[in-house]
């Protein structure tokens, strides 16, 4: 390989040095933006994490697997992994093999950043013998850029038919989208243009010395080689010139998402820092679209995940609280988002940003203090003083063990707090917080036992009861069947599970409900369940969806739940429960009033 | 002088001179608010009664006759629990009723402060 331009500089390079300077450029706006934007001590707990060994490793690697390879789309779906693999792997080895041709033959040429991407015009076959190097990169370089195009004719099967790749609905691409989609599929068809009308002076490998063959024979000047140069690098000029205000920034973004995610950083405000990155890194996919139990109606389509992120790019305030309001914060687009994106919490910061005139204060409130002297203390929790036959059940099967109990809230006590949390007012939810803290701490119990997942979930998680453990009925059941303190007697009954979203996806509590269900009578599984399971519809997680919007989720997950024809529907929750004994047509119970009728003392 | 009662002053309100512009504000963004037939269902679940004497219900009716302070003070009590809304038979999203009316106190208190 010998240089074939003496200057190695042609005008053709400058619309992609511009590019490339603007898309840089923005990039370190971008991170000095999120940088600035992040508090305090956010900011130094990231920086320190970039220098951390541990976390250092773990970025390299996420991003290597995750950005490069998309491991965790291709086991979700094997066409879309390889369709976004090949292009971004296979583009990222073409950069890589660029620069290690110009170290290898051209060294001295380094420093001119535009060579590793236009190497072929620039150089000529040298007059010695061909190298293994040199074929075997040239075989190497011939290769990528095929992957890369059979990702590209991919993506243009998919744009036309999504639905072959299992998508059912897909976003719409805005105006800048579809410039940014067009100009990238049309980057590789001319490099490969390029690189054929100039592979007989540059020589090449299996894929363009062929094609410069075919060319020749029915163009025999070289008249086509410098306006195909010339598109190719215009087409990336207009790529990252775009990419900024396109879906495309979730390539930069997400390469700074994944370190600050690693970092343990935490979504703190509706729009800057840590979730700006988050909003940047959303690729518009729209996997949250068909995964939201709000898309069983086409008007909720557009207060998905993917719309708030871009509401948010666009500073469409109005849209933003809408959007934020009607989620059922169920986290099922947080389960099958691609780059991990926290819909929910999102959500809740943004109804944290909002002021009151009215402020709810409890500190006056004098609750009744907890039954004092028992070990097990079972807080019922407001939702289940609305369903009082899972308390009833509770009770008789806590009786049946012959435990020592008591019920904490008996005539009615405080909230959790969940529900205000979930609203976005912290400072009220950790006034109930500390007031059930100390009531529970004051009655020396050593368990706290619940049978909601709404309660379960903030106990868990925001209650600080040291020497005290908070648990569920689904884990606790399993624990006294397992120990032998309940005799179970099987039935023939066949159920199906409902995961409750505070319990399945909220607490990862999976398996425990469906052993007591597997011992109770027969499983049924029904699809789909565990961590992708269809919100009930009744959630509190929604301030603005009503009553008569909800009906259609409801609807829509029985119908699910119910297509492998079980006997009961059996839940984990007062809310599920409730919401679903409206419309169902079979029982519905809750694990405990199933345990309750099969179990007798052990 | 003890006589073992007392006169307690008038509750009555005269419909005509109450101020009406906080129940009209807040049927303008919840026009639920209008379908309400003060069953009671909602004061019955409430988790915030026993502490506040909350009651959806008589929010409601406080607001239709001006009491703009009876309904505040029971409203400061409110933990959204949402129970009023599961068990309304005339499905009123309540909880979000609350927390407009919430809000709407800022902007009136604000207005009036100009």
């Amino acid at each position: 390989m010998i240089d074939r331009v003496a200057s190695g500089f042609h005008p053709f390079v400058l619309p992609f040095l511009f590019g490339m300077i603007f898309v840089l450029g923005y990039c370190l706006y971008g991170i000095v933006k999120i940088l600035l934007q992040l508090s305090h001590e956010d900011r130094r707990r990231f920086l320190l994490s970039l220098i951390n060994p541990v976390t250092a490793w773990k970025n390299i690697k996420d991003i290597f697997l995750n950005c490069l390879l998309h491991v965790k789309l291709w086991k979700r779906n094997p066409v879309l992994g390889y369709m976004h693999s090949s292009i971004a792997f296979g583009w990222f080895m073409l950069i890589v093999l660029g620069h290690i041709e110009v170290m290898l033959f051209v060294p001295h040429r380094m420093r001119q950043v535009w060579y590793p991407i236009f190497f072929n015009y620039f150089v000529a076959e040298g007059p010695g013998p061909a190298t293994v190097q040199g074929a075997l990169l040239f075989t190497l370089m011939d290769f990528f850029l095929l992957v890369v195009l059979s990702g590209i004719a991919l993506a243009m099967i998919k744009r036309v038919r999504s639905r072959i790749f299992g998508m059912r609905r897909t976003t719409r691409p805005s105006f800048l989208d579809r410039v940014g989609l067009y100009s990238l599929w049309a980057i590789f068809p001319l490099r490969l243009l390029a690189e054929g009308f100039t592979a007989h002076i540059s020589g090449g490998g299996f894929l363009i010395t062929p094609l410069n063959w075919v060319f020749r024979q029915f163009l025999g000047d070289q008249l086509h080689m410098l306006p195909t140069w010339w598109a190719y690098s215009i087409a990336l000029c207009i790529f990252m010139c775009v990419l900024p205000f396109t879906r495309y920034m979730h390539i930069p973004a997400e390469m700074m998402l994944i370190p600050m995610r690693n970092a343990g950083l935490k979504i703190k405000h509706a729009r800057r820092g840590f979730t700006r990155a988050m909003v940047w890194s959303c690729p518009n996919c729209g996997v949250c679209i068909d995964a939201c139990p709000m898309s069983v109606k086409k008007i909720n389509l557009k207060d998905t995940t993917v719309y708030l992120n871009r509401n948010i790019r666009r500073g469409n305030e109005e849209r933003i609280e809408q959007i934020s309001d009607k989620c059922l914060l169920c986290g099922k687009c947080r389960e099958v988002c691609q780059i991990g994106l926290d819909g929910p919490s999102i959500r809740i910061a943004q109804r944290a940003m909002r002021s009151y005139g009215l402020n709810q204060d409890y500190t006056s409130f004098r609750p009744a203090p907890a039954p004092a002297g028992h070990k097990l203390l079972y807080f019922a929790g407001c939702m289940t003083q609305l369903t009082p036959r899972i308390s009833k059940a509770v009770g008789s099967v806590l009786d049946k063990a012959g435990l020592d109990w008591e019920i904490m809230d008996k005539d009615g006590g405080l909230c959790c707090g969940r529900p205000l949390m979930t609203a976005g007012r912290f400072v009220q939810a950790k006034q109930l917080i500390r007031q059930n803290s100390e009531l529970i701490r004051a009655s020396g119990c050593d368990t706290l036992l619940l049978s909601c997942p709404i309660c379960y979930k903030i106990f868990k998680e925001r209650y600080k009861l040291e020497g005290v453990r908070v648990v569920h009925t689904a884990e606790f059941f399993e624990e006294l069947i397992q120990t032998g303190a309940l005799h179970v007697e099987k039935g023939d009954i066949r159920y199906v599970f409902h995961d409750p979203c505070e319990l399945g996806r909220g607490s990862g509590i999976y398996e425990q409900p469906r052993r007591i269900l597997g011992r109770a009578g027969y499983l049924v599984e029904s699809e789909p369940n565990r961590a992708e399971s269809i919100c009930c519809g009744g959630s509190l997680g929604s301030l603005t969806l009503g009553f008569a919007q909800r009906e259609d989720m409801t609807r829509n997950a029985l119908k699910h739940l119910t297509e492998g024809g079980p006997d009961a529907i059996a839940t984990a929750c007062p809310l599920c429960l409730a919401t679903f004994s409206r419309y169902a047509d079979r029982a519905v119970q809750d694990i405990a009033e199933i345990l309750d009728r099969v179990s007798s003392k052990g | 002088m003890e006589f073992g009662f007392k006169l307690s002053p008038s509750s009555a309100v005269n419909l005509d001179q109450v101020d009406l512009s906080l129940y009209e504000r807040l049927a303008a963004i919840e026009p639920d608010l209008r379908i309400c037939m003060a069953c009671g269902s909602c004061s019955a679940t409430c988790t915030a009664a026993p502490f506040t004497g909350m009651s959806v219900r008589k929010v409601i009716l406080d607001l239709q006759r001006g009491k703009e302070k009876e309904a505040a003070k029971m409203l400061s009590g409110c933990m959204l629990c949402g129970k009023c809304t599961m068990v309304c038979p005339r499905g009123i999203n309540t909880r979000h009723l609350i927390l407009s009316l919430c809000r709407i106190y800022g902007t009136k208190a604000k207005e009036e402060g100009k």
